[in-house]
């Protein structure tokens, strides 16, 4: 679990993991904009 | 009994300002009319007609004749808001990466009307597992792709794109335990093909589990199983005078096509104007904008007919969801008669008194 993925790059799209130490930065293209990655849980809604 | 009370009864006048004695009769204050006017089981199974118009899955139209306000009322209101159906309520999203947000998303994919015979499940209360005798399940498993075969240049997304929108005929029915074979002959879906969910642009995926219960339109409008339910009161125009030939044209304007029929003398080339099909009126009293009609018609409406006309969303016929109104208001009725009974029973047994009686009520 904790070696997923669990940010995309908001440029890029790529995938990062990032610990605590890191900076909030994408791995690859230095972005500074990462969104947290949905989570794989199955959520429930009412349909109203 | 004089005419003009007789009239009074029968119909409900219409002015140009005002609608003159609109009130029902059937249940009147006391003392207001002689006692014969007043609702009988006897006189109603007697006197009440029903006169299919139009029919078809999608749209019925027929006549109540002889029928009080209230009752006609109950069964319009019991169609929009208490004949159940079978509608989505509880949306599970593994993923949902489109524009869209969840919970928007459900309330869209909830109001999609599903094929599905309400008839056939029980209601699910909140005490109540999920059975195949309350719940129906449906996925939907949608992934937007680069068409890998569209022309260089394209701009259609139809074309660039694959799945480049849900519709609702990407909901899949999952048919639980027996349901496969109870259902084999008319497989559930959504009523509707081509129903648009969302769009979806290459890498956006919808997976989404969803389960719909019975349920009733008072309590969403996603279950109601009409989308009009509606009736007219049956108009009835008098002409009480003769129209001078040269205002024929004008006279037969005001009301709504069909509604009057002109005859022209073949010698004398005088017109004459009569009443075809006063049923197709709109009401619009513009006759009486125009002075020199002032005292030559009158315009009322029929007070025990109505003219209903009730449209179904499709997943039952027109005319089996009026029949199906009328057996919910049987049930109300017969609740209503039972707490009577069981309070005129209470009440004797506390004070011995007499042999009070309930009369058929339904």
């Amino acid at each position: 679990m904790s070696d997923d993925p669990r940010y995309i790059c908001a440029e890029c799209g790529h995938e990062c993991s990032l610990s605590q130490s890191n900076k909030i930065q994408c791995t690859e293209c230095g972005y500074r904009v990462l969104y947290k990655k949905r989570t794989k849980n199955i959520i429930q809604f009412e349909a109203r | 009994m004089s005419s003009a009370v007789d009239r009074k009864k029968r119909f409900v006048e219409l002015k140009s300002n005002r609608i003159e004695h609109p009130s029902s009769i059937s249940f009147p204050p006391v003392g207001a009319y002689e006692h014969e006017d007043v609702f009988s089981i006897e006189k109603f199974q007697k006197t009440f007609k029903v006169q299919v118009i139009k029919l078809t899955d999608d749209h019925i139209e027929f006549d109540f004749v002889g029928i009080d306000a209230a009752l006609a009322n109950a069964i319009r209101r019991i169609l929009l808001a208490e004949v159940p159906t079978m509608a989505i309520e509880n949306v599970y999203v593994k993923n949902n990466t489109s524009v869209l947000h969840d919970e928007l998303l459900c309330h869209r994919l909830g109001l999609i009307p599903i094929y599905a015979d309400p008839r056939q499940f029980d209601f699910k209360f909140a005490e109540d597992e999920a059975t195949d005798i309350n719940t129906i399940v449906l996925s939907l498993n949608v992934k937007c792709t680069h068409n890998p075969s569209a022309p260089a240049g394209a701009s259609d997304p139809n074309v660039r794109y694959i799945n480049s929108t849900a519709f609702s005929r990407d909901i899949k029915w999952v048919p639980q335990g027996p349901q496969a074979e109870r259902f084999a002959e008319d497989p559930i879906r959504p009523v509707h093909d081509a129903i648009e969910i969302i769009r979806l642009r290459p890498g956006q995926e919808l997976d989404i589990d969803m389960h719909c219960v019975k349920g009733i339109g008072k309590i969403h409008a996603k279950w109601s199983p009409v989308s009009t339910a509606f009736y007219r009161i049956m108009p009835q125009i008098d002409i009480l005078k003769p129209i001078p030939s040269e205002l024929v044209d004008k006279f037969v304007d005001c009301f709504s096509p069909g509604v009057m029929t002109v005859s022209t003398d073949s010698k004398t080339g005088t017109k004459t104007v009569s009443v075809a099909n006063a049923r197709n009126d709109s009401m619009s009293r513009e006759v009486m904008r125009h002075p020199e009609f002032a005292d030559s018609v009158r315009i009322s409406r029929v007070r025990d007919h109505f003219i209903f006309s009730v449209e179904s969303v499709g997943m039952l016929p027109s005319a089996v969801l009026v029949q199906e109104s009328i057996k919910v208001l049987r049930e109300k009725a017969m609740r209503v008669k039972l707490e009577l009974n069981q309070l005129i029973t209470n009440s004797n047994g506390e004070t011995g008194a007499g042999d009070a009686d309930v009369s058929e009520a339904s």
